[in-house]
C-alpha cells in the first residue's frame, strides 16, 4: 500500500476546546423493538463517553446490540429513552452537519458508479466544487491504495478492495468521528490485518475518533484505546477495558509487531475474560478466536 | 486453499469447446441469416415446384414484388401506424413511470392503483377500439394512440414499481448518514437503480404499442395505416400485397424493439461488465 503522501489532516491534530472534547456522550440510553413475539430490548441502560480522537470498540456477542447502539449514534434509528449527543449536538443535527463518517459490513458502494465516483458521492451530495473534489478523490484513493483503480467499477474488485473504497469514502470529508460496523467482517484473515494496520495509520493521522463496532477480541485490542465489552438479551455494557499497549500508547506506535508481543496476549486475555463474564478462562490466547 | 480454486477455474473455462470471441460473433449473424435464407427457400420451392395455391400462400418473390411496387403507400402506412405507436409509447412510458413514482412513494396509492393496473392489463383491444373511436370520432388518430398508450403503460409501470423498491437497507442507510434530500436520494439512488428495471418494461412495451396500434385499426376510424391495408387488401384478395404489409408490420415493430433496445444498451453501459461476473 502506497505512502499517504499529500494527505492532510482536518483539523491541526486536536487542540481540545471544551465543547469538542467529547466526541459522543451516551446517557441511559434504551432500545426497544417491536417484532411479532413482543417486545425485545435491545439495548439497557447504556451509558458511554468517547472522547475526541479516541478510538473504542463496541465488542460482544451476535444481539448484543452493539450495531444497534452505533445506528444510534449514527441518527439512523431513535432510542426509546435516554439521551445521545455527538460534538454536544443532538445525533440529528450532527448528521445534518455531516459530523461523522459511517462505513458498514458489506461496503454499500453504488455498482453503477466507478471507484473514484463511489468514493465522490459524499463530497457531490453535499456540493463541494468539482475541482476540488476530483483532488481529493485522489488523495483518498492514494491513501488507501487504489489510486490505480479509480475507474473500475466495484464489481471488478476484490472485497478487501471494495472495503477499502468504503473507508476511503467514509473520510471524504475529514469527518471529527468515524463510526464502522464490522468492516473487515467480510474480509480474509491476512487482508484483515492489513486492513487494520491501514486504519490505525489513518486514524491516527486524522486525529479522528473512532467507534468500531467488532466480534473480533485481537481486532478490537490491537486497534483500541478502550474495548467495550457488551453482553446480550437485553444489551448491556458489562465492562469497559482499558488497552495500555507498550510504553508508548500512542496509535501509530501500533504496528505488526504489537500482535506478538505478551502485552497484546495479556489485553486479549482481559477481553475475554470480560466476555465470558470474569471467570478466568486458560491462561494464554489459545482458544480464542483468532480472527 | 487457493490451489483447488484455481484448478476448478481453469477446468471451468476450458471444458466447453471456446472458439474465438470473432469466430462467435461471426457465426451469430451468420446463424439466423442461414435460417432465413432456408426457411425462404423452402416456402418458395412449395409454391413454385409443389403447387400450393396462392390464395393459401403467396411466394416470397411475389409478395417481395408487391412490396417494392406499393413501396410508396407502404411507407406511407408505417409512418402512420409507427406514429401512433411512438405517441402512445412514449405517453405509456411517461405515465408509467410517474405513476410508479408515486407508488413507490406512498403505500395507499399503491394499493389503490393495483386494481386499476390489473384491469387495464386485461383490457381487450378489440373491445376498446370501437368505443374509443366512436368516442373521439371517425377522422382521429388519437383512439389508436390511447390504446397503444394503456398497452405500453401496464409493463413500464409493473416493471418500474418493482424496480424502485430494489434499493438495499445499506444503500439507504448510507443516503441517510448523508443527509441527503429525497430529491437527491432519487438522483443518485432510485432511479439507478431502477433503470435496469424501467428500461426492460420500455422494451416489453415497445413491441405491444406497435402491436396494439395496429391492431386498433381494424376497428374503424381513418385509413392508410398498416392495420387498415392489411384488412382492405385480404378483402379485395390481394394476397400477396396483404402480406407485403404484414412484413412490413414485422419491420416495424423490430425497429421499435430495436430502438429501445439501443437505448437500454446506450444508458446502461458498463452493467454487461456485470454480468460477466457470477
Amino acid at each position: 500500500m502506497s505512502e499517504p503522501q499529500g494527505f492532510r489532516p482536518a483539523q491541526p491534530a486536536a487542540v481540545p476546546t471544551p465543547a469538542a472534547a467529547t466526541a459522543v456522550e451516551v446517557r441511559g440510553v434504551d432500545k426497544r423493538f417491536e417484532t411479532r413475539s413482543g417486545q425485545v430490548q435491545a439495548l439497557d441502560a447504556i451509558d458511554l463517553t468517547v472522547a475526541a480522537g479516541e478510538f473504542v470498540s463496541l465488542i460482544g456477542p451476535s444481539g448484543c446490540g452493539k450495531s444497534t447502539l452505533m445506528r444510534l449514534i449514527a441518527d439512523l434509528d431513535d432510542p426509546s429513552s435516554g439521551t445521545l449527543t455527538v460534538f454536544g449536538k443532538s445525533t440529528r443535527q450532527a448528521r445534518l452537519d455531516q459530523e461523522y463518517g459511517i462505513a458498514f459490513q458489506s461496503a454499500g458502494l453504488l455498482p453503477w458508479r466507478t471507484v473514484a465516483a463511489n468514493v465522490a458521492l459524499p463530497l457531490e451530495l453535499h456540493g463541494v466544487a468539482s475541482g476540488a473534489r476530483a483532488n481529493r478523490v485522489a488523495e483518498l484513493l492514494d491513501m488507501v491504495g487504489l489510486a490505480d483503480f479509480a475507474d473500475r467499477y466495484p464489481d471488478q474488485l476484490s472485497g478487501g478492495m471494495q472495503q477499502r473504497v468504503a473507508i476511503a469514502r467514509s473520510l471524504a470529508e475529514q469527518p471529527r468521528l468515524l463510526l464502522m460496523d464490522e468492516p473487515f467482517g467480510a474480509l480474509d484473515e491476512m487482508t484483515r490485518e492489513k486492513m487494520q494496520s491501514d486504519l490505525v495509520r489513518i486514524s491516527a493521522e486524522t486525529g479522528a475518533a473512532v467507534v468500531f463496532v467488532t466480534h473480533s477480541i485481537p481486532e478490537a485490542v490491537f486497534l483500541s484505546d478502550r474495548v467495550v465489552v457488551m453482553s446480550p438479551r437485553p444489551g448491556r455494557i458489562r465492562e469497559i477495558v482499558p488497552m495500555r499497549l507498550g510504553a508508548d500508547a500512542k496509535r501509530a506506535a501500533r504496528t505488526d509487531e504489537l500482535r506478538e508481543e505478551r502485552a497484546f496476549f495479556d489485553m486479549v486475555t482481559a477481553v475475554r475474560e470480560a466476555l465470558h463474564g470474569g471467570a478466568p478462562v486458560g491462561t494464554g490466547p489459545r482458544g480464542v478466536e483468532t480472527r | 486453499m487457493s490451489a483447488p480454486a484455481a484448478t476448478t477455474r481453469t477446468a471451468r473455462t476450458t471444458r466447453p469447446a471456446r472458439m474465438g470471441p470473432r469466430t462467435e460473433t461471426t457465426l451469430r449473424i451468420i446463424a439466423p441469416i442461414a435460417v432465413g435464407l432456408i426457411v425462404l427457400g423452402t416456402w418458395q420451392f412449395l409454391v413454385s415446384v409443389v403447387g400450393v395455391s396462392d390464395y393459401l400462400l403467396p411466394s416470397p418473390a411475389s409478395i417481395i414484388e408487391e412490396f417494392v411496387a406499393y413501396w410508396p403507400s407502404i411507407a406511407q402506412a408505417m409512418l402512420i401506424t409507427g406514429t401512433n405507436a411512438l405517441v402512445g409509447l412514449v405517453v405509456g412510458s411517461i405515465l408509467g413511470i410517474l405513476l410508479a413514482a408515486v407508488a413507490a412513494r406512498w403505500r395507499p396509492i399503491d394499493q389503490m392503483s393495483a386494481p386499476v393496473v390489473a384491469s387495464l392489463a386485461v383490457i381487450p383491444i378489440v373491445a376498446l377500439a370501437p368505443v374509443l373511436n366512436s368516442m373521439f370520432g371517425a377522422d382521429s388518430q388519437f383512439g389508436r394512440q390511447a390504446i397503444a398508450a394503456i398497452a405500453s403503460f401496464v409493463p413500464v409501470f409493473i416493471n418500474t414499481l418493482r424496480g424502485f423498491r430494489q434499493t438495499t437497507p445499506v444503500h439507504r442507510d448510507l443516503m441517510k448518514a448523508y443527509a441527503a434530500s429525497s430529491g437527491q436520494v432519487l438522483r443518485t439512488l432510485t432511479l439507478p437503480t431502477a433503470r435496469p428495471f424501467i428500461l426492460t418494461g420500455i422494451r416489453i412495451a415497445s413491441s405491444l404499442a406497435v402491436i396494439s396500434a395496429l391492431v386498433a385499426e381494424y376497428f374503424g376510424g381513418p385509413r392508410g395505416g398498416l392495420g387498415g391495408l392489411i384488412s382492405t387488401s385480404a378483402a379485395s384478395s390481394a394476397y400477396a400485397r396483404a402480406w407485403a404489409y404484414v412484413l412490413a408490420s414485422i419491420a416495424l415493430g423490430l425497429l421499435f424493439y430495436l430502438a429501445t433496445l439501443a437505448l437500454e444498451r446506450l444508458l446502461q453501459r458498463h452493467t454487461p461488465q456485470a454480468r460477466r461476473r457470477p
